[in-house]
């Protein structure tokens, strides 16, 4: 096809690079980071997610169009999560977020 | 590539003779050429891939408002799942992810078959490996009186909201497993298709199609890990 063949050692690379991250997110977890705790694996969990989506799904040599569709669900999640959100926690159900 | 019958494949996975010469398989009838039909159909698997991301989208979400409910709930659940069992089953996904990677490599490549087989072989039986270590987890919490309806012995302050951790820890994993198990079947099946010769390095679009459901169902697990294993020490 006309996508190009990924070479064996990127992809040995990246998978290593992807172990590489699993022992980290649960090294932090051992660090006292405090508030920082969830935002850092999560962070952590989205480089992944990133590096397995350019190499393994291919993202990176797709069409724009490919793009698009994940994008598009990405986006669609955010409202989902950040409007069921912005709702639950301005009914002063959880302590302290009152309006 | 020895001379054999070339079967292009449509989107169903019907498969269907069609005269060949060489190494060139032909298009379907709808199709302008074997660019556009492998385009297309990888275009339909992401459409449906993101059908999938808002189903599991939906336990996020009830991830997120309980635990913004009840965090030290969630913190306390936490701490009764095996961070061991989970790294390692992370592990073995990300490795299987590898498999499925090289064998559409040995695939595009004109590699031998039974070559293309061995890595699909390789990554079903690490997904088989994932499901025997989170059997034994679903064990665990079983003996432990940690399995809502089943097995649930916590009491005390606190304890109901725990086990709406385990609730949605049951539900998140839960659904993945199937997938996993589905995306198990699926390889199981490229197997078959890999050893018949059906595959060739201009046509191979079923193989990419499943690695992306493999990848996706991947994903899925690096974002559980997180969320469900690593909450608080």
């Amino acid at each position: 096809m006309s996508e190009p063949i990924i070479p064996t050692r990127t992809l040995f690379i990246v998978c290593g690079a992807l172990l590489l991250l699993t022992a980290l997110t649960i090294g932090a977890y051992f660090m006292d980071l405090g508030i920082l705790h969830t935002p850092v694996a999560l962070a952590i969990a989205g480089a992944k997610a990133v590096l397995i989506l350019l190499f393994f799904m291919h993202l990176r040599y797709s069409s724009g169009l490919t793009r698009i569709v994940l994008l598009a669900g990405l986006l669609w999640l955010g409202i989902l999560i950040l409007g069921t959100m912005d709702d639950a926690l301005t009914r002063g159900w959880v302590l302290g977020t009152a309006p | 590539m020895a001379e054999s019958s070339l079967r292009p494949m449509n989107a169903l996975g019907d498969t269907h003779s069609v005269e060949t010469s060489g190494a060139h398989a032909a298009p379907d009838l709808q199709f302008e050429n074997l660019e556009q039909q492998h385009a297309t159909r990888v275009f339909g698997m992401w459409i449906f891939l993101v059908t999938e991301l808002m189903l599991f989208g939906a336990l996020f979400l009830m991830y997120t408002v309980y635990r913004a409910f009840y965090p030290a709930a969630f913190a306390e659940g936490s701490r009764h799942l095996d961070l061991a069992l989970g790294g390692i089953n992370t592990a073995v996904l990300i490795v299987s992810s590898l498999c499925i990677a090289l064998a559409i490599h040995a695939a595009r490549t004109s590699a031998k078959r039974s070559q293309l087989a061995l890595w699909l072989l390789a990554a079903a039986v690490l997904g088989i490996v994932f499901m025997v270590i989170k059997g034994y987890e679903y064990f665990l919490h079983y003996q432990n009186g940690e399995m809502p309806v089943f097995n649930w012995t916590l009491t005390g302050a606190g304890a109901g909201h725990v086990q709406l951790f385990f609730w949605l820890y049951f539900a998140m994993t839960g659904v993945h497993a199937i997938h996993l198990s589905i995306g198990i079947a699926l390889v199981g099946i490229m197997i078959l298709r890999a050893l018949l010769g059906n595959f060739k390095p201009n046509a191979y679009t079923p193989l990419e199609m499943t690695g992306l459901y493999w990848h996706f169902v991947d994903i899925i697990w690096i974002f559980l890990l997180p969320l469900l294993y690593l909450i608080a020490r």
